[in-house]
Parts: C-alpha cells; sequence; structure tokens
C-alpha cells in the first residue's frame, strides 16, 4: 500500500524546469532514497512535499488524499516529518526545548491554560518530556540534553535534527541529506539509526543522500533524477547499474568534438 | 560551585531551579514590598516608574526578545491602553475593570494590526511599526472628542474597593497597585516562556522554516505573540496614564517607541531579566543625571547647569557601550559575572564567545 504518492509532478522557476514530471510512490515501512547529481531537484522534491512550492500541475497524496490544499504547518500534523539539508535548528534554545518543539503537533493546550500554567498544561509537559526522553535515549543524545545548539559540533547538530523530526512522532520522515558532512563513522551510525527507525518504529523514511555507501545500505527502493527528470527507479543495485545514472554521474565516455 | 540534580521532569518545569534561587527571589520581593518603609516619597515615586517601564518592556520583550520581531510602534499601544482606560474611567468603568479591558481591547487592536505587518520581516517590520508610532501621534490629535486632542486627557484618581489611590495623594497604595500587575504579568510572560507557545515564539525567531514544518502556524503565533505583547504594553500605558496623571500625544512619541526597544536592547534581548535591567536604567537616568549634575556644579560651582538633551546622550552612549562591548545586554553581563562565581576557579575567558553558525538553507520564499 503507498502512503505518499508522487503524480506527474512539475515545478519550473522561470524557464527552469527544476521538477519535471516526476512520479513515485513511497509504500508503508519502505526506505526510499532520491538521489542525484547536484541541481537535480532532490530538495525540491522535498520542499513539494513539505508545501513549501506549489507544483504547477501534478498531484501530491498522502494515504490516498490530495496534500495539495494544505499550507506547509498543516503537513506535520499528517505525520510527516523533515530535516534539512543545512542544519535549521533553534540555535539560542537547548537540545531539550528543541526537541520540544517538535511536540507542537501534539499540543492541546491553549493560550489561557498555558498563560496561568493550569495543571493540564503541567501533565502535558510532562508526556511531551517522556516522548522526547524516549528519543533522546534512542539516539544517545544524553550529554547533550541541556546544551544549546550554538555550541554543538556539526554531527550532534544533525542527529539532533533528526532526534526533532522523531519527536514529532511522525509516520513518514523525509531526511534531507542525513549524512552530508558527517564523517565516516558518524555515517555507519546513521546507517544503524536508519534501520532502528525503519525496523523498531515502523517509519516510512524518505530521503535525499549521495553517500551510496549509506543509500545502498538502507534503502529498499531508489529514485534517480537528473535535472528534474526520473532517470531510473529500482533497487539500489538496479539503479547504480543503470546506463543513464552512470551517465549522469560520470559521462559517456564518448569525446565531445568541438 | 553548585551541581543541580535533576530527579524527574518536573526539575525543568519549575519556577526555580534550585531553593536558593526561590529563596533569593523571595528575598527580592520581600524587599519590593518593604520598599514604600526604606525609601521616600519621592524614590518610591520613581521606583513606581521603573516599575512601569519593566511592564512595557515585558511587553515588548515577548514581542521582539522572544518572537524576534522589531517593533518601533509600541509607544502608539501604550497610547491605545492609556487612552482607553481613561475613556472608560470617564464612562463610569472601576479602574479594576477599565485596566484589564483596556489592555484587552489592545490586545485586539494589536492582532488586527500584527495580520498585515508582521507578514514583512527585519527593517520592513521596523518601518511599519514606526508608522504606526507616527500615525497614532495624528490620529491622537484628529480624534479629539475622545482624547482631547492637544490639550490632553486627565486621569481620574483609581478607586478600589472603596480606597481612593492617587500617585500623589497615596504614593504607597498606587506602588502596590503597580507591583500587583508587575508580578501578574511577570507570572504570565514566566508561564508562556515554559510552555508549548513560547516554545513556538523562540522557534520562530531561531528558524521560521523549521517552526514550520514542526506544525508551527507562523502567521497565527505571530499574531498572537503581538497581541499579548500589546496587551500588556496597554497595562503599562493605563498605568502610566495614572502615573503622569495628565497626558496628551506627546506623551507617547516616537522617541518614547524608540527608548522602549533600546530599553530592552540594554537589558538583554530574549530575557524577562533583560526588560526589568533595562526599565532600571531608563527609569533612574534623568535621576542620576540630575543628582550628578548637581553635584558637579556645586563641586566646580557653575551655578545651575543647563545641558539640553543631555538624557538622550547619555542614554545613547550607554547603548552604544553595550553594542560593542556586550551584545547581550545587562542580563548578559550579570550571566557572566554569575558563571564566573558558579565555576570558580574553571571560568575561561572566551566561554561566552559566539559560536561558529553554520549555514542556513536559503531561504525559500
Amino acid at each position: 500500500m503507498s502512503l505518499l504518492t508522487l503524480e506527474n509532478v512539475t515545478l519550473s522557476f522561470g524557464g527552469l524546469k527544476a521538477v519535471n514530471n516526476v512520479s513515485f510512490h513511497v509504500g508503508k515501512g519502505e526506505t526510499f532514497a532520491i538521489v542525484g547529481p547536484n541541481g537535480a531537484g532532490k530538495s525540491t522534491v522535498f520542499n513539494l512535499i513539505s508545501r513549501i512550492y506549489n507544483p504547477d500541475c501534478g498531484d501530491i497524496k498522502f494515504a490516498n488524499k490530495s496534500i495539495l490544499g494544505l499550507r506547509p504547518d498543516q503537513i506535520p500534523f499528517l505525520g510527516i516529518a523533515r530535516t534539512f539539508q543545512n542544519i535549521e535548528l533553534f540555535e539560542q534554545s537547548t537540545v531539550l526545548q528543541n526537541l520540544l518543539v517538535g511536540r507542537q503537533r501534539h499540543r492541546k493546550s491553549n493560550l489561557i491554560t498555558e498563560m496561568f500554567f493550569a495543571p493540564s498544561v503541567r501533565d502535558e509537559e510532562r508526556r511531551h518530556r517522556q516522548v522526547v526522553e524516549e528519543v533522546i535515549e534512542f539516539l544517545e543524545l544524553q550529554a547533550y540534553r541541556d546544551k544549546f545548539i550554538a555550541g554543538l559540533p556539526y554531527g550532534v547538530r544533525k542527529i539532533v535534527e533528526l532526534a526533532r523530526a522523531l519527536a514529532t512522532e511522525p509516520q513518514v520522515l523525509l531526511l534531507d541529506e542525513p549524512a552530508s558532512g558527517l564523517s565516516l563513522e558518524e555515517t555507519n551510525d546513521m546507517i544503524f539509526w536508519i534501520e532502528d527507525i525503519k525496523k523498531q518504529m515502523g517509519i516510512t523514511v524518505l530521503m535525499v543522500e549521495h553517500d551510496m555507501n549509506l543509500v545502498s545500505s538502507v534503502s529498499d527502493r531508489v529514485l534517480a533524477l537528473a535535472d528534474g527528470k526520473e532517470l531510473a527507479i529500482g533497487t539500489p543495485e538496479q539503479v547504480q547499474n543503470h546506463p543513464a545514472v552512470i551517465e549522469a554521474y560520470i559521462g559517456t565516455g564518448k569525446r565531445i568534438v568541438s | 560551585m553548585r551541581f543541580v540534580f535533576k530527579r524527574s521532569y518536573d526539575d525543568d518545569i519549575k519556577l526555580f531551579k534550585h531553593r536558593p534561587q526561590f529563596i533569593y527571589y523571595l528575598l527580592l520581593l520581600i524587599l519590593l514590598i518593604a520598599l514604600p518603609w526604606l525609601i521616600d516619597d519621592f524614590f518610591l515615586g520613581e521606583a513606581t516608574n521603573v516599575l512601569i517601564w519593566a511592564i512595557a518592556g515585558m511587553g515588548l520583550m515577548v514581542l521582539t526578545g522572544f518572537t524576534g520581531q522589531v517593533s518601533l510602534g509600541h509607544a502608539a499601544f501604550m497610547a491605545l491602553g492609556c487612552y482607553l482606560n481613561v475613556i472608560l474611567m470617564q464612562n463610569g468603568v472601576p479602574f479594576i475593570i477599565s485596566l484589564p479591558l483596556a489592555a484587552i481591547l489592545t490586545g485586539f487592536a494589536g492582532a488586527i494590526i500584527a495580520l498585515p505587518v508582521l507578514r514583512l520581516h527585519g527593517i520592513y517590520l521596523a518601518i511599519a511599526t514606526l508608522a504606526i508610532s507616527i500615525l497614532t501621534e495624528d490620529i491622537i490629535v484628529i480624534a479629539k472628542n475622545w482624547t482631547g486632542g492637544v490639550m490632553g486627557l486627565v486621569a481620574e484618581p483609581i478607586e478600589i474597593f472603596g480606597l481612593d489611590i492617587d500617585r500623589y495623594g497615596t504614593p504607597v497604595l498606587f506602588y502596590f497597585v503597580v507591583l500587583f500587575i508587575v508580578l501578574f504579568v511577570l507570572m504570565v510572560v514566566r508561564n508562556l516562556t515554559r510552555a508549548p507557545l513560547g516554545r513556538a515564539f523562540t522557534a520562530i525567531r531561531d528558524s521560521e522554516v523549521s517552526a514550520q514544518a514542526l506544525g508551527v502556524n507562523v502567521t497565527k503565533t505571530k499574531a498572537t505573540s503581538f497581541a499579548i505583547s500589546c496587551a500588556i504594553v496597554g497595562l503599562a500605558g493605563g498605568l502610566l496614564g495614572h502615573y503622569a496623571g495628565a497626558f496628551n500625544h506627546e506623551t507617547f512619541n516616537l522617541v518614547f517607541s524608540i527608548q522602549l526597544l533600546l530599553m530592552i536592547v540594554i537589558g538583554g534581548l530574549g530575557s524577562i531579566h533583560g526588560a526589568f535591567f533595562g526599565a532600571i536604567i531608563v527609569g533612574f537616568l534623568p535621576q542620576l543625571i540630575a543628582i550628578t549634575r548637581g553635584s558637579i556644579s556645586s563641586i566646580f560651582n557653575l551655578g545651575s547647569l543647563p545641558l539640553p538633551g543631555i538624557e538622550s546622550a547619555a542614554f545613547a552612549f550607554i547603548l552604544i557601550v553595550f553594542i560593542l562591548f556586550e551584545p547581550r545586554g545587562i542580563y548578559g553581563l550579570w550571566i557572566k559575572i554569575r558563571t564566573y562565581f558558579e565555576l570558580f576557579p574553571f571560568y575561561r575567558k572566551n566561554m561566552f564567545k559566539r559560536q561558529k553558525t553554520y549555514l542556513k538553507t536559503e531561504r525559500m520564499k
């Protein structure tokens, strides 16, 4: 059963077709990766699903319902969480506070009860905290719990972003280059966690990634994009050996005669 | 050195981190309650002024310090609160209802203005709110049927439960009214900072894109912040009306707006403490200058020394010093001093040095 479906989605910025007639579907519990050279439109696909961009044509469906009528801030309420390519954390807050913002979609209190910090607000805070603590434990962030983001190294920030997305208790997790800027060891940790997210938590993962090692070890299916167009779709091996993909990455081997 | 061992989630939810901190604040409260018996009526009046500034500071802090939206128009909302309160009182509404009502109405006005204005960012937002401030001055003059135009209005003495409260007649009672409202506002603002809404505010300040991606409705939350901010500032305005006695369009001019913003910058953006520190500076600066001027002129036998504009100059000087050497304001300075003693032999000089910030996602709109 497919959870997230893109149907013939096209988006152009002026004359440039950033995403050109792309269709794919992500099944429940699947790990799906999008690969492609720089400027292929990978992140744009993510921003389309996050509703930051509006497609020119085509449809995006979540659980067989079109999401094109929703605002960007309504997307997380469906159970879609995302991370950003260039970390977008709340710099002036601690790790804990960052993760608690991830609980916004589960907020039940309102302005008045929060102004007086009614007992219901306190109970709710405790429950939020419990979920957040589970995420902290899962990603081994205990040592950084009360640290301010502004003082954390890059690798940890990357994990905090993942943690914050997990704190929303999503059904689908969109990871925008989870391994970019990470060392080999950190990438291996990331592989381990993505597998756990999929297997233990049953979360569907859709990711954009350059690191083929990570892609081939965790993903069930891969979509290769170049210049906004679909090159190939299939298992990691199929895509890696697809002639069009090889051409896009390393050229055809034919000399250009000028 | 102090180690705080956290044993339950409530340790992060409760208002005071540890028992000594609670005791310090309790002592401060006792000092504030005992203040009328410690200082004379003149300085009590000044202290009342500081507290009113602190309320206004907390109001602007919600918007600028927590939500990161600059406003140069908050004098307009103070004026609105002030005029509404006095007009309501003139129509027979008792103070106990008129002040909260004025604040709530100011909040609504803020929300209505916020929806178009808060679509703007940074410097454009500052300009738009600046326009509100300028406009309000003119509107007060034009709407002279209600506002008394350039003649202004006179605030009637307050009556609460048969007690007549007047700034000059019974300064002690007026001080306590203001202190009570300070504590109320403090409670509200402090509660918000530890609740989901407060976290949504700081989320918007630090990254709108990811706040949105986590389910924060940016427009609505900004408008809420603006409304709360305006309501608090409206409270301060209402009190200021009673404090000043008489006021007109010039009471709440543009300079007032700017002073309000600079106050929280000097105090320390993003903290409730900052509003109070800033208020102390703004409230006591004129007195300090007057006293220094008096003593200087008596030492050098200069007679009465006319120095027009010395207040603004001193204020500007303090601001420049802070922007250059301590951008996080007096509260930032205080945190440094406190950390120095808490970690006593281990404090390092560049502990609070600004860390490298990593590239942010390109703004997607």
